[in-house]
């Protein structure tokens, strides 16, 4: 919970990560991924304000109490979404997987919502993993990071008919919510990975679940606002640009909040922090005091005031993962209601 | 004598460099910070070595980049040979070797490309056409055009300025109408004039073009300062903040 100016916020961090990335966890032979992977993270870091950086080593390995005391203790936030990352051909036990964020969160009931992931290059064996996961830890939102190396290939398509099969199958197992995340490869690789058409097919071909995409697309915002405009269920997750823009480039932050506020609108957009990349109290902190700069090449761009800010900040994403808000919480009758999830 | 006026200084070499692009940022790879060292002997044999902001920039970018690389210093008269390295990518030993081999994208990574990179290329230059329209129009429309006057301007009614200049460019690199009579606003896809009721749209959509390549641009910038501690070579400071 965040307050601000007689304002309450509650608070859902809607991307987190509890990883190991300690050389430990290096696959052999793979090291200079795994060690280049989690360079590339902590770099991402140094776009945060400096007092907030840590050490690599830190960085790399963080303990429970660390990741409670950052997001709960300090960074005001009520829940938080484990958006798992596993990487198995370049961390041993995985990146972060559901079990490492499940076997975490047991400890702290009602704190955490446990995604899981599928990989459709896994086949048969991909889909009991899935099932599996879904019964173990009731998940109903899964993280896909279609940049994934596994077995030869650089990664996938949504529109991959196997793609095809795990959405089916992940909806009937009462999957709601589908966090996609591109990254710098995929096959074939003459095509640009960061591509978002593929979302957009999967959007229109299962309305009923909720395309969530981490980033906003980004490197290609402009692809993601002319897809979220023309899809009602897809989404904009937020990571990455309140962290790697709000401190360390306020103005092009302002241009991109003001880009998705049009096309995008507040309803449709959800706060991560990408913890560990970055803590989420800066965050929030920074956020909610955040104003549109009154200049004049920001005029057409949509205000974003404190009912905005608090779907933004956690009854978006609520109503998505059916969490329960406190009524201290909740906006005026007069201000809307956010988004109906599908 | 004969061998000071033959031989080539590596301001030629940079100013070789300068043509070369980052195909989603749109800016020269030196301005950008990307040249790490580039350095020719007094023989002719050019060494240049190219730096991105992280391990694993995409790889089809970054061998676009490094070819680009390859051909620009090649051509500078006097240059015997060329050697361009990628240093510090997942994929850098592929990219410098198919690059070097002269063997094209498909084959560098055969069995994981299908193609070559000509298209991708070419819907960068149209993102790029379309962010150059936001800075030709945005101050039009600031002095008080209004955009159904933008709809009848030609590209020789706009006031020259740099951004008009570097449209141009782009506009002819796809064969796109690019002389003085060209309409201002058209589709980068077909070359034909927006219709009216699109101007709107268009103008907004090259906004948001715009938006997403800056704010890149200043993601890549600072994730370079941030993995690099010296300037590249002809680095150019961040306009921005």
């Amino acid at each position: 919970m965040y307050e601000s100016n007689g304002e309450k916020y509650f608070v859902v961090d809607g991307h987190m990560h509890y990883w190991n990335a300690a050389p430990d966890n290096w696959v052999p032979g793979a090291e200079n991924y795994a060690e280049g992977w989690i360079k590339c993270f902590h770099a991402y870091q140094g776009l945060g304000p400096p007092e907030t950086h840590w050490s690599l080593e830190h960085f790399e390995k963080y303990s429970e109490e660390d990741l409670m005391k950052d997001v709960f203790e300090d960074g005001y936030v009520d829940v938080a979404i484990f958006q798992p990352t596993y990487l198995k051909e370049w961390y041993k036990e995985g990146f972060n997987t559901t079990e490492r964020n499940a076997l975490m969160g047991e400890k702290h009931p009602g704190k955490f919502v446990y995604n899981t992931r599928w990989d459709p290059r896994d086949g048969d064996v991909g889909i009991e993993a899935l099932k599996r996961n879904v019964d173990r830890f009731g998940s109903k939102g899964a993280k896909l990071y279609t940049a994934e190396w596994n077995a030869g290939s650089r990664g996938y398509k949504l529109t991959d008919p196997a793609s095809y099969r795990f959405l089916e199958v992940a909806q009937n197992l009462g999957i709601k919510n589908v966090h996609v995340h591109k990254g710098p490869t995929i096959w074939p690789l003459d095509k640009d990975a960061f591509d978002v058409a593929d979302v957009d097919h999967a959007a229109t071909d299962f309305p009923e679940l909720n395309f969530i995409v981490e980033h906003v697309g980004l490197p290609r915002i402009e692809d993601f606002c002319f897809m979220a405009t023309q899809e009602p269920n897809v989404y904009a997750g937020l990571a990455v640009v309140i962290g790697g823009l709000m401190h360390a480039r306020p103005q092009f932050f302002a241009k991109v909040m003001g880009e998705l506020l049009f096309w995008v609108g507040e309803d449709k957009m959800l706060f991560g922090s990408d913890y560990a990349i970055w803590e989420p109290k800066w965050q929030v902190e920074g956020f909610v005091a955040w104003e549109m700069p009154d200049r004049d090449e920001f005029a057409d761009y949509p205000r974003l005031g404190t009912a905005g800010k608090k779907k933004i900040m956690g009854l978006n994403a609520a109503r998505l993962y059916d969490i329960k808000v406190p009524d201290e919480f909740q906006l005026p009758a007069e201000a809307g209601t956010p988004v109906a999830g599908a | 004598m004969r061998e000071s006026l033959t031989s080539v200084g590596p301001e030629r070499l940079l100013a070789a460099l300068e043509t070369v692009r980052d195909p989603e940022l749109d800016e020269p790879i030196t301005s950008l910070g990307f040249v790490a060292s580039c350095a020719v002997s007094a023989d002719g044999d050019a060494q240049v070595s190219l730096r991105l902001p992280t391990y694993f920039c995409a790889p089809n970018f970054a061998y676009l980049m490094v070819a680009d690389a390859y051909d620009a210093v090649s051509a500078v008269p006097g240059v015997r040979s060329t050697l361009v390295v990628l240093e510090d990518h997942f994929a850098s030993d592929a990219i410098n070797g198919g690059v070097a081999a002269q063997a094209g994208f498909a084959r560098t990574f055969d069995g994981e490309a299908v193609g070559e990179l000509h298209d991708l290329r070419a819907d960068f230059l149209r993102k790029a056409v379309m962010a150059g329209t936001d800075q030709v129009c945005r101050p039009l429309l600031a002095a008080g055009t209004d955009p159904a006057a933008l709809l009848a301007m030609t590209l020789g009614e706009v006031p020259p300025s740099r951004p008009l200049a570097r449209l141009r460019e782009r506009r002819v690199e796809l064969g796109l109408p690019a002389e003085d009579d060209a309409p201002l606003l058209i589709d980068p896809v077909t070359g034909l004039q927006i219709s009216a009721g699109a101007v709107p749209l268009h103008l907004r959509k090259a906004q948001v073009t715009r938006v997403s390549i800056e704010a890149n641009a200043g993601i890549c910038r600072g994730m370079l300062r941030y993995r690099y501690v010296t300037s590249g070579q002809g680095e150019t400071p961040e306009e921005d903040q």
